[in-house]
């Protein structure tokens, strides 16, 4: 059994006698419970748990509940991202604050945390007027919140760490083309050429710190006033920083605002000044460009992975299965990215 | 044969449902599902109008490349053996000498940007680095 056969009305329930043993409360309640995103890595759930506590108080709170989609092994246990998230907001991170970990009640891994209000819809971010001076705020924002992840302490953290003896940079990149060798159902000559430029233009070994591993747009809620919280963590590991903002800079994430390369709302420049001064040191602009270039090639191996799911038969979603026809964007950028240089 | 409409004129019909009268009228993830597959049909009217072209094309490249082959009439055969011959580019981009990539990476661009012809016209026209585009010093 997964949550997946669990029917809407089960998961609440379940959520509000879990809560109610959590809380040791009178009783619990789940008002307005609705599935966020039902994605092939994981279930969103959020909801209101109305509490009548032991003394007869009684509080609301917004939540939002992370699960497992199926039972075995996933990208992060939900333990290590409840870890992760809680170490980010106890150094200051904006991110959603944790609330609990569960238990067995969901029948796969969860966890609870607090449910952030705004806009995560890039299309909404960049073109509606409401976020219009947000959009001002977030290149400057995009960057000291980006510093403040990169010195989380990860020492404590069940984090994937860099193989013994490779760089951060070499080790993705063998990883990627693992994954790649192993899932492609045709040939990618794009793709050859795009691993054959980045072994040969590895950037120089860096410091390991937490990288985020999905900084993107979609991934930012956002009010009118900019961004309030940062999502999706089960991505993160320990690796070159340099990565985060390569994978910000990723053509897709501008929705169409290409001459915006930070997650098309600004310029390189002014996510780079906000993240030097807010940590201290310097940014060298090749090894962005590096992680840039990484960056589509590991997208665009993601929507191979997205599109298997598909062909696999493990999801009907027409969604999954047109984006196999987004590889060649990908492609397309990288190879608009190498060209200026030899392919030595 | 077949009678009218055609193939096209099918999938324009399928297109234009789904756009006019379940976009618009449809909330949620399921409104947005709907965008997705009204895509999805206009790649696939696109792939059956420029298929044909786009792979006698990149077999004829390929020959430059590779050494010249018989061209497969049938178009599965041909699909069949364009993926076998790519098979073998990939090995030659992973192991060849750096005086075969420019010739191998001008293919690669052009058989990308047959590919996004298809399925996704609108980035390749607003995709090109400015130093590209005709008319920018």
């Amino acid at each position: 059994m997964s949550s997946d056969r669990l029917t809407p009305e089960e998961v609440g329930e379940r959520l509000a006698a879990f809560l109610q043993r959590h809380h040791r409360a009178r009783s619990v309640h789940i008002d307005d419970l609705s599935l966020l995103t039902g994605g092939a890595s994981r279930q969103t759930w959020s909801f209101d748990a109305v509490i009548q506590h032991a003394d007869g108080k009684t509080e609301t709170l917004p939540l939002v509940a992370r699960a497992d989609p199926r039972k075995g092994p996933n990208v992060m246990s939900r333990e290590a991202e409840y870890r992760v998230l809680d170490a980010a907001v106890a150094a200051g991170v904006m991110a959603p604050r944790v609330h609990a970990m569960g238990d067995d009640s969901l029948e796969v891994p969860f966890f609870l945390m607090e449910r952030v209000e705004g806009e995560t819809i890039a299309r909404r971010i960049l073109r509606d007027d409401d976020y219009a001076a947000a959009r001002e705020r977030m290149p400057a924002q995009l960057g000291t919140i980006l510093a403040a992840i990169h010195a989380v302490p990860t020492d404590d953290l069940p984090l994937q760490r860099p193989e013994q003896g490779l760089s951060p940079a070499e080790t993705e990149v063998s990883r990627f083309e693992q994954t790649y060798r192993m899932i492609t159902p045709d040939p990618h000559p794009a793709f050859e050429l795009a691993l054959r430029w980045l072994k040969r233009r590895l950037p120089p070994p860096a410091e390991s710190t937490l990288v985020h591993g999905d900084y993107r747009m979609g991934n930012f809620i956002v009010g009118p006033e900019g961004i309030r919280s940062v999502l999706d963590w089960e991505l993160a590991h320990v690796g070159d920083p340099m990565e985060d903002l390569g994978w910000l800079c990723v053509r897709s994430w501008r929705f169409g605002n290409d001459d915006l390369p930070t997650a098309g709302v600004g310029t390189r420049e002014a996510l780079f000044q906000a993240y030097e001064s807010a940590r201290g040191c310097a940014i060298d602009p090749e090894a962005v460009r590096w992680w840039e270039a990484f960056g589509n090639l590991r997208w665009g191996i993601i929507t191979i992975m997205q599109a298997r799911a598909y062909l696999d038969g493990m999801s009907r979603s027409v969604e999954l299965a047109t984006i196999g026809r987004r590889t060649a964007e990908t492609e397309w950028e990288l190879l608009n990215l190498m060209e200026d240089t030899t392919y030595a | 044969m077949q009678d009218r409409p055609a193939v096209d004129e099918l999938l324009a019909a399928i297109e234009h449902f789904l756009d006019a009268e379940i976009v618009p009228n449809v909330p949620g993830s399921r409104g947005f599902h709907a965008r997705v597959a009204a895509n999805a049909v206009r790649i696939v009217r696109r792939e059956l109008d420029l298929q044909d072209e786009h792979l006698v094309a990149e077999w004829e490249r390929l020959d430059r490349i590779l050494g010249p082959a018989e061209r497969p009439a049938n178009l599965k055969t041909l699909a069949a053996e364009l993926r076998s011959r790519n098979e073998a580019l990939c090995a030659r981009i992973r192991d060849g000498h750096e005086d075969d990539l420019a010739l191998i990476a001008e293919h690669v661009r052009e058989t990308v940007r047959d590919k996004l012809r298809t399925t996704n016209p609108e980035l390749l026209s607003r995709s090109a680095p400015l130093d590209r585009q005709p008319g920018v010093a």
